[in-house]
């Protein structure tokens, strides 16, 4: 199968690809191409022009400062896999990367172009919602930096505009006490597109309170979800099976199931019991992390 | 469209090419004869594309040929050649891991790049390292059991095959041809 005629630009600097999605109309940014590779084949987005911006530095790297962890859009899913930083503070994304296509596409795939790309089932978008993570929006007139529950707008749809590059996305490093769970329902073990995705981060006190509770959903609705009634039911209570069964229950009222996937209720509650209690079980045994 | 100038390096081999900049790394490879690279799904489903690009496999229906400009390509025949397969080449076709063969190609390439970063994985990860490749004949078992054993083969030998099969000992073209990329035992003993 032939990919549709297109041409090729590729800008040496941010600045350049900028100016670039600017001016040029029906252009479209490649890094990894796993998802524009598919959606060109099939014609269902056919760019008049490509910009390759696997190469710009300021997409790249995994950093961390005194506040804050920082991972370029180009970052791919299998260098968040094996980077030290993730894993110390944020192992509720890890275990989301682990479970993210397959060996072959994680090596391509982008956080990025995960993000902008807007499936309702990707599994980076649940993970770093319950990071509270934020986006680094570029373009020529400026920098916009949004939350992404606020840049999630439904299926395949972002708040991101044609002349904007998502640059970077960025969450504050969790409490040392946080603690995160990730998991994916599939038809396959490996490999597959998430059924439902459910992630929780559980931070508590030395008596077993709840003082921050962050649950997302995802494939679950148009677009990935905070359960945020869920989220206050938990805050300020003592994290007992009742308590985390009447949150799992109020998860699974976030989630708005395409008709004939109403099953997808009963998967989020589901996995947001087990994984609440599987996060307060970790916060008891001193934290682990998130 | 303009031409893209596009060097690809392939198994030792420097191909200087001028290609539409909607070519995919998939189909440059097999008009190249490198048609040990197997064109499956074209949707990043199947792995049977799957080629080292600077070491790590990846699926090379999803890159595009210019994306691969002066990058490190090796695809399976790259490997070994018929007279001097690569030990993962043979311990596929000692443990019966083929049956159509189609898979192999990449399923060989996935286990290149594990074996290259874990000599010694276990069957969790190697069931996770070939994750991206598609069987639909054996049912992984017997390809999981190759993995061990090529696992087991180049554990117990000196370290020089990769390096020398990767500077060209596949210059043959004949080594692409996809009936000649395996050991003829595969012919025999399962059957």
């Amino acid at each position: 199968m032939s990919l549709p005629q297109f041409e090729v630009a590729q800008p040496v600097s941010l600045g350049e690809a900028l100016k670039i999605l600017s001016e040029v109309k029906d252009s479209a940014p490649i890094a990894g191409g796993t998802n524009l590779m598919v959606d060109m084949r099939a014609g269902t987005h056919r760019p008049r022009v490509v910009v390759d911006v696997a190469a710009l530095r300021d997409l790249h790297g995994i950093e961390v400062t005194d506040t804050e962890v920082i991972i370029g859009a180009a970052t791919t899913i299998a260098e968040m896999l094996e980077s030290p930083i993730l894993a110390k503070h944020a192992t509720v994304l890890v275990k989301a990367c682990s479970s993210f296509a397959n060996a072959l596409i994680r090596n391509r795939a982008t956080v990025g172009g995960n993000l902008v790309t807007a499936a309702p089932c990707s599994d980076t978008a649940p993970a770093l919602l319950t990071l509270d993570a934020e986006v680094k929006l570029a373009s020529v007139r400026g920098m916009r930096r949004v939350p992404l529950e606020k840049f999630l707008v439904n299926a395949f749809s972002t708040i991101r505009r044609s002349d904007e590059l998502l640059v970077s996305v960025r969450f504050r490093i969790p409490s040392a006490t946080a603690t995160g769970a990730f998991r994916k329902m599939g038809l396959r073990k490996v490999s597959c597109m998430a059924k439902v995705d459910v992630a929780v981060m559980l931070d508590g006190d030395t008596t077993g309170r709840c003082t921050s509770a962050r649950i997302a959903i995802a494939a679950a609705s148009p677009a990935a979800v905070r359960a945020r009634a869920a989220e206050a039911a938990l805050v300020g209570k003592a994290l007992t099976p009742e308590a985390i069964a009447a949150a799992a229950a109020l998860a699974a009222k976030a989630a708005a199931p395409r008709a004939g996937s109403e099953y997808k209720l009963r998967v989020v509650e589901a996995l947001a019991r087990r994984l609440l209690a599987e996060a307060a079980l970790a916060l008891t045994r001193g934290g682990s992390s998130a | 469209m303009p031409k893209k100038k596009t060097v690809l390096r392939v198994n030792g081999r420097q191909h200087e090419l001028a290609l539409d900049p909607n070519v995919s790394l998939l189909q440059a490879l097999r008009d190249l004869g490198y048609t040990d690279v197997k064109n499956g799904c074209e949707i990043g489903e199947c792995g049977a594309c799957a080629v080292l690009l600077n070491g790590t496999a990846v699926n090379s229906c999803m890159v595009l040929a210019w994306q691969a400009n002066g990058a490190e390509i090796v695809t399976n025949a790259g490997l070994g050649t018929l007279g001097k397969p690569h030990p993962i080449q043979e311990a596929f076709a000692d443990a019966g891991a083929v049956q159509c063969g189609y898979c192999t190609p990449g399923m060989v390439i996935s286990s290149k790049a594990l074996l290259d970063r874990n000599p010694n994985p276990s069957e969790a990860e190697i069931r996770e390292a070939l994750s991206g490749n598609l069987c639909r004949c054996t049912g992984y078992g017997q390809i999981v059991e190759a993995v061990q054993l090529a696992a087991e083969r180049l554990s117990h030998r000196p370290k020089v095959e990769s390096g020398a099969a990767l500077t060209g000992e596949c210059g043959d073209g004949g080594s692409h041809s996809p009936d000649r990329q395996l050991d003829p035992k595969l012919d025999r003993g399962r059957r």
